[in-house]
């Protein structure tokens, strides 16, 4: 049903290109403003109702239709269904969250799904290669490095964020670095050797 | 969260053009303060402008020395750029000591100049608040204070400015580069966060319709010799309960120059020029950085719950300038 939405708002869009670009120059569809007749280079503005989103999810391209203040944490549980995701905080805090975006580790509540557009994001169900886990998760499990495992999977991104930046790490670093991901439960000492394991020091 | 359009700049000159022509919206650059300040209801823009597209990545020394930090370089980048870490380790440190790995890999370093207060008064829209809304009061007198300001403060706001980077730029003499719809214009970090006075509403003297572009300094013995110390509740992923920038020209025994800034205590990041007058022209003692701190902090003003700040940005300076000046 969305996928029919989409498909008549973007010719909608598409079919009303030419004429507003033939006013304008050189811009994206929208109503032109005052600063635009003027010759302004006003960036065209979309929302706040549901426009066009297209999300790069584990290699996946999605096309949604979303507000532009929803959030990518958001957008992956509530429309593309991938859970693995997990809302603690929802405000940056917790690290529950993390996904990486063009490999680097970002907190996915804080980043806003229009925003991502032309990047790949990798939630933690993008890890495995098929049957294959990653050896980050291969390492959580081997070591035993969570309990409830709310926080795990932001732990697990979090900790391919930071074998991706080529640290040197001993103990110290690696709880310094993986300060950004939050466990109620207390499995640190774990998760360290877990991420030892899995940077070939464990 | 309330609902917001979302504009995609591709320039500077577009960016700009949005902002005059959309009087309630708002920049988004890393989205970690801005986002979070949307969803709580602080803030309320009718549009938020992405200028991630805009070239104001680069990290680059120019011909003349000068280093260069583009406002959406990231603070991870920045933290760890060589140039930075030479140049000006006390900012390389902060960086690092700052929020987490991943919000240093979103945050840029002109949202980060920009950030807006911690106080959770000021994050708590039931209660009143004189820099959301001048008038309302201040919840924070009276209240807990424990993490509010010693130096600085005014009758209307006393809270206290997050930035660590802020801090140890005030070490460097850095500049910041603007631009608005008309023109250009560069202006010190010093006097760029404007303290809160009758006005607490007003963070910066950044206006409203224009940008930050780059911070930038002039590397010298002075600023490659810096340190940066931050003292928190939490031994990682926590603002600053104290902090001290510091930076020692030391030559044949002698302070020839000095630059102290301390943060956690002020509402803006606070350069503490008496502690610097008192160092010059003497030996790099531990005696001579506790009296210096000291000589500025005579001016504090602890409150109910942060008497405690005083001597902790005491011993917090003296251990900054302690890892700069060859004394203990």
């Amino acid at each position: 049903m969305n996928t029919r939405k989409l498909s008549r708002r973007r010719f909608l869009v598409r079919a009303a290109l030419p004429a507003v670009a033939a006013g304008i120059g050189a811009h994206a569809p929208q109503l032109a403003s005052a600063a635009e007749v003027a010759g302004v280079a006003v960036a065209p503005a979309h929302g706040p109702g549901p426009v066009p989103v297209r999300l790069m999810v584990n290699g996946t391209t999605h096309e949604l239709t979303l507000e532009p203040r929803v959030t990518l944490l958001d957008a992956l549980r509530e429309r593309l269904a991938l859970t693995g995701t997990k809302k603690g905080c929802d405000q940056g805090q917790c690290g529950a969250c993390t996904v990486l975006i063009d490999g680097r580790r970002v907190n996915a509540c804080l980043t806003l799904a229009i925003a991502t557009q032309g990047k790949h994001v990798t939630t933690v169900e993008g890890l495995a290669r098929g049957e294959t886990l990653h050896p980050v998760q291969q390492a959580f499990i081997d070591k035993d490095a969570f309990q409830c495992g709310y926080c795990t999977p932001g732990q697990i991104c979090s900790a391919v964020g930071l074998l991706n930046e080529k640290r040197a790490l001993d103990d110290a670093t690696v709880r310094e670095y993986m300060s950004g991901n939050i466990c109620r439960c207390g499995a640190y000492t774990n998760i360290v050797a877990a991420v030892q394991a899995a940077g070939g020091h464990g | 969260m309330r609902p917001f359009a979302y504009a995609q700049a591709r320039t500077s000159a577009d960016a700009l053009a949005t902002l005059e022509s959309r009087r309630r919206a708002a920049v988004l650059a890393g989205g970690t303060n801005i986002v979070d300040l949307i969803k709580i209801g602080v803030e309320s823009p009718d549009t938020l402008i992405d200028i991630n597209a805009l070239p104001l990545g680069r990290i680059e020394t120019h011909p003349d020395g000068t280093l260069s930090i583009g406002a959406l370089a990231r603070m991870s980048d920045t933290a760890d750029h060589p140039a930075v870490r030479a140049a000006a380790p006390a900012a390389s440190r902060a960086l690092n000591l700052s929020a987490s790995p991943q919000l240093r890999n979103m945050a840029s370093i002109g949202g980060n100049l920009m950030q807006r207060t911690r106080c959770v008064y000021f994050r708590d829209v039931s209660q009143p608040c004189n820099k959301r809304r001048n008038g309302e009061g201040c919840s924070a007198q009276g209240g807990d204070d424990r993490r509010m300001a010693i130096l600085g403060a005014s009758a209307r706001c006393i809270c206290t400015h997050p930035s660590d980077f802020a801090v140890a730029m005030l070490t460097t003499d850095a500049a910041i580069h603007i631009r608005g719809a008309h023109g250009a214009r560069t202006v010190p970090l010093l006097g760029f966060h404007t303290l809160p006075g009758d006005d607490p509403t007003r963070d910066t003297v950044l206006g409203r319709d224009e940008i930050i572009e780059a911070v930038s300094f002039r590397p010298s013995p002075l600023t490659r010799n810096s340190a940066y110390v931050k003292v928190r509740d939490r031994a990682s992923y926590e603002f600053a309960l104290v902090s001290a920038a510091a930076a020692l020209d030391v030559q044949g025994g002698t302070i020839r120059a000095a630059r102290l800034a301390l943060g956690g205590v002020a509402p803006v990041p606070w350069r503490a020029h008496v502690a610097e007058a008192a160092l010059l022209g003497k030996a790099p003692t531990r005696e001579v950085f506790l009296a210096a701190a000291e000589a500025e902090l005579a001016a504090a003003k602890p409150l109910r719950l942060n008497g405690f700040k005083t001597l902790l940005a005491r011993n917090a300076a003296a251990r900054a300038l302690g890892a700069v000046g060859g004394a203990a």
